[in-house]
């Protein structure tokens, strides 16, 4: 590969349903190569950004590239693919029909057997979409999208709705797709998800991303604690100078401090203020993620993962 | 993280180009009218049930003669054949509506096959199940006696086939309207009445004056009475001209508009 674009740009994406800001601002760049979880609660705006990234939206405001060009140019030269929550199949056809008739949309695209297999469903082929369970469905979605054989591979929400064998199954499919230099985004809401296939996670909450950075840095996140104690008017700033200080809420009379070193806070609470009721959680990455898309606790996104 | 780079995997392709004709492909209408024509409901109302009406309602007639001496089954006979071409393309047409319900309207956005080319073969499949439509109606009429000279086999023939191109747009434009996956459940009724005031039954001749007048400028008159003027010899009627016109404007404009507002609707 000569090219030297990014495989997605998103500048100031902004998109709005009536009063719902869904998407505030996005800005985000994927590089050729990376594997990303979109990861964010129900209602972050996920979905709506994907429909951007893919053209199937028009933003408000802001700006889509993809390899470089406009969506609907890398859609229809089977750049990019996806594998989205909605998106219905056609009823009267079979598993293999469908994917024949799919292949006739592209220029060049795999031979349908190829993609049968690399989704897991070659043994299924005869099968009428009707009569197929929705994690054999959502292998299908994923076998369309394998027939350009995509630079880049988005994925909303692969797994919604399968149970746990049908999830295992189709995490299975993905797997086994080798990845050689292909771009993925997985827009999901299951930390474990985000976890086990992206390299790079993407935190957005209410439409807008408050934290990025790759798995393990993210992951640290979980190694702070949160120390948490009854101050009336704390002095925010001095606390936040504190060594491996990472964010400092106040919330009442309460004031909560995300740290590395919850032993110097703890010291420095009870030594130099009138702090009482301390308390000292550690945390994990549940939690961080609970923390930052949720707004429990106030995060400032550049430093995490900078 | 444990994704494993293959090395097995060839490099990705670099040189990439759109579909030719923009998805349209013989392949993909092939694929289509073999859906239409796997589909039970649509075969029954399509071919099944125009060529009974014949046996019905036209058998009962034979022997009997139009004031040109033609016989009254033919003109029964390429009536009928207007209503199976215009149920034909109608429900061929009204599909998307079914596509659009389902979704995949959706997942097509997510290929290069371009909008244009889908309703292309759209239009085609409509067409093609319209033609098997008249066909079969005259054949059954050959088989049960049915004797008209040649020409007017062939010109009413095209007439009731190319006229039913305006309800392959009709069919479209109901498809866009109403994304439903049951829409020919509410249209079969809606042609019926339209194919009565179409006179495709029931000659208007028989019914009242008002009933006439109305008729006129309902979408099924215009192409009923040029698919049966060769028969009546009739001449060529302005005033049918003109309806197959008009409707052929009103529907195509009309699907035209909604599938713009469709495919921008992004
Ligand atoms: N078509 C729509 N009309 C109105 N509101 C919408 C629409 N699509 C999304 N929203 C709203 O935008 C917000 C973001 O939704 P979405 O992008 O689907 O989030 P996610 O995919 O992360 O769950 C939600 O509050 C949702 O209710
Ligand atoms: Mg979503």
């Amino acid at each position: 590969m000569t090219d030297i674009s990014p495989a997605v740009e998103l500048a100031g994406l902004t998109k709005t349903f009536g009063p719902v800001t869904a998407v505030d601002g996005l800005s985000l760049r994927v590089e050729p190569g990376e594997v990303v979880a979109f990861l964010g609660p129900n209602g972050a705006g996920k979905t709506t950004t994907v429909d951007m990234l893919l053209g199937l939206a028009r933003p408000d405001a802001g700006t889509v590239r993809v390899f470089g060009g406009p969506p609907s140019d890398a859609v229809r030269l089977g750049r990019v693919a996806a594998v989205m929550q909605t998106g219905g199949l056609l009823k009267d056809l079979t598993v293999a029909e469908t994917v024949r008739l799919a292949a006739h949309f592209h220029a060049q695209p795999r031979p349908v057997a190829e993609v049968l297999e690399r989704a897991g469903i070659a043994d299924i082929a005869d099968r009428p979409v009707g009569k197929c369970s929705g994690g054999e469905q959502q292998r299908l979605r994923f076998a369309l999208a394998l027939l350009p054989d995509p630079d880049l591979m988005v994925l909303d929400e692969p797994t919604t709705g399968m149970d746990v064998e049908g999830r295992r199954d189709f995490w299975q499919a993905i797997r086994a797709d080798a990845r050689n230099g292909r771009t993925i985004i997985l827009a999901t809401h299951y930390l474990d998800e985000a976890d086990a296939y992206a390299d790079r996670i993407v935190l957005v909450r209410q439409g807008r991303v408050v934290a990025d950075g790759t798995t393990a840095e993210i992951k640290n996140l979980a190694a702070g604690r949160i120390v948490r104690a009854t101050l009336p008017g704390a002095d925010q700033a001095a606390l936040a100078v504190l060594p491996g200080v990472q964010a400092v809420e106040v919330r009442g009379d309460a004031v909560l401090v995300r740290t590395d070193d919850s032993d110097t806070v703890a010291r420095h609470l009870l030594t130099r203020t009138a702090a009482r009721d301390l308390e000292i959680t550690s945390r994990n990455l549940e939690d961080a993620f609970l923390a930052l898309t949720t707004g429990t606790l106030t995060a400032d996104p550049a430093p995490i993962g900078a | 993280m444990t994704v494993a780079t293959s090395a097995t995997t060839p490099a990705r392709p670099v040189d990439r180009r759109p579909p030719a004709l923009g998805g349209f492909s013989a392949a993909v209408l092939g694929i289509e009218i073999r859906r239409v024509l796997r589909n039970r409901r649509t075969l029954m109302f399509t071919l099944i049930m125009p060529a009974v009406f014949f046996l019905l309602f036209g058998l009962p007639q034979r022997g009997q003669e139009l004031p040109n001496g033609q016989p009254v089954t033919a003109w029964i006979m390429i009536s009928l054949a207007v209503y199976a071409a215009m149920v034909a393309t109608t429900s061929a047409g009204a599909a998307v509506a079914t596509e659009r319900a389902l979704g995949w309207s959706r997942q097509l956005r997510l290929t290069p096959l371009r909008p244009a080319a889908y309703v292309a073969t759209k239009v085609v499949t409509a067409m093609v199940l319209g033609l098997l439509g008249v066909l079969v109606e005259f054949a059954v009429g050959a088989a049960a006696g049915v004797r008209i000279p040649a020409d007017v086999w062939l010109v009413a023939g095209l007439a009731a086939w190319l006229g039913s191109l305006v309800f392959a747009a009709f069919g479209l434009f109901v498809g866009y309207l109403a994304p439903a996956e049951n829409v020919m459940q509410f249209m079969g009724p809606v042609l019926a009445i339209l194919a009565m005031f179409g006179g495709l039954f029931v000659p208007l001749e028989l019914l009242p004056h008002a009933f006439q007048q109305i008729a006129k400028f309902t979408p099924v008159y215009g192409v009923g009475q040029l698919a049966r003027a060769p028969l009546t010899g009739a001449g060529l009627d302005w005033v049918a001209l003109g309806n197959l016109a008009g409707w052929t404007a009103v529907f195509g404009l009309g699907a035209a508009r909604l599938f713009r507002r469709d495919t921008t609707r992004v």
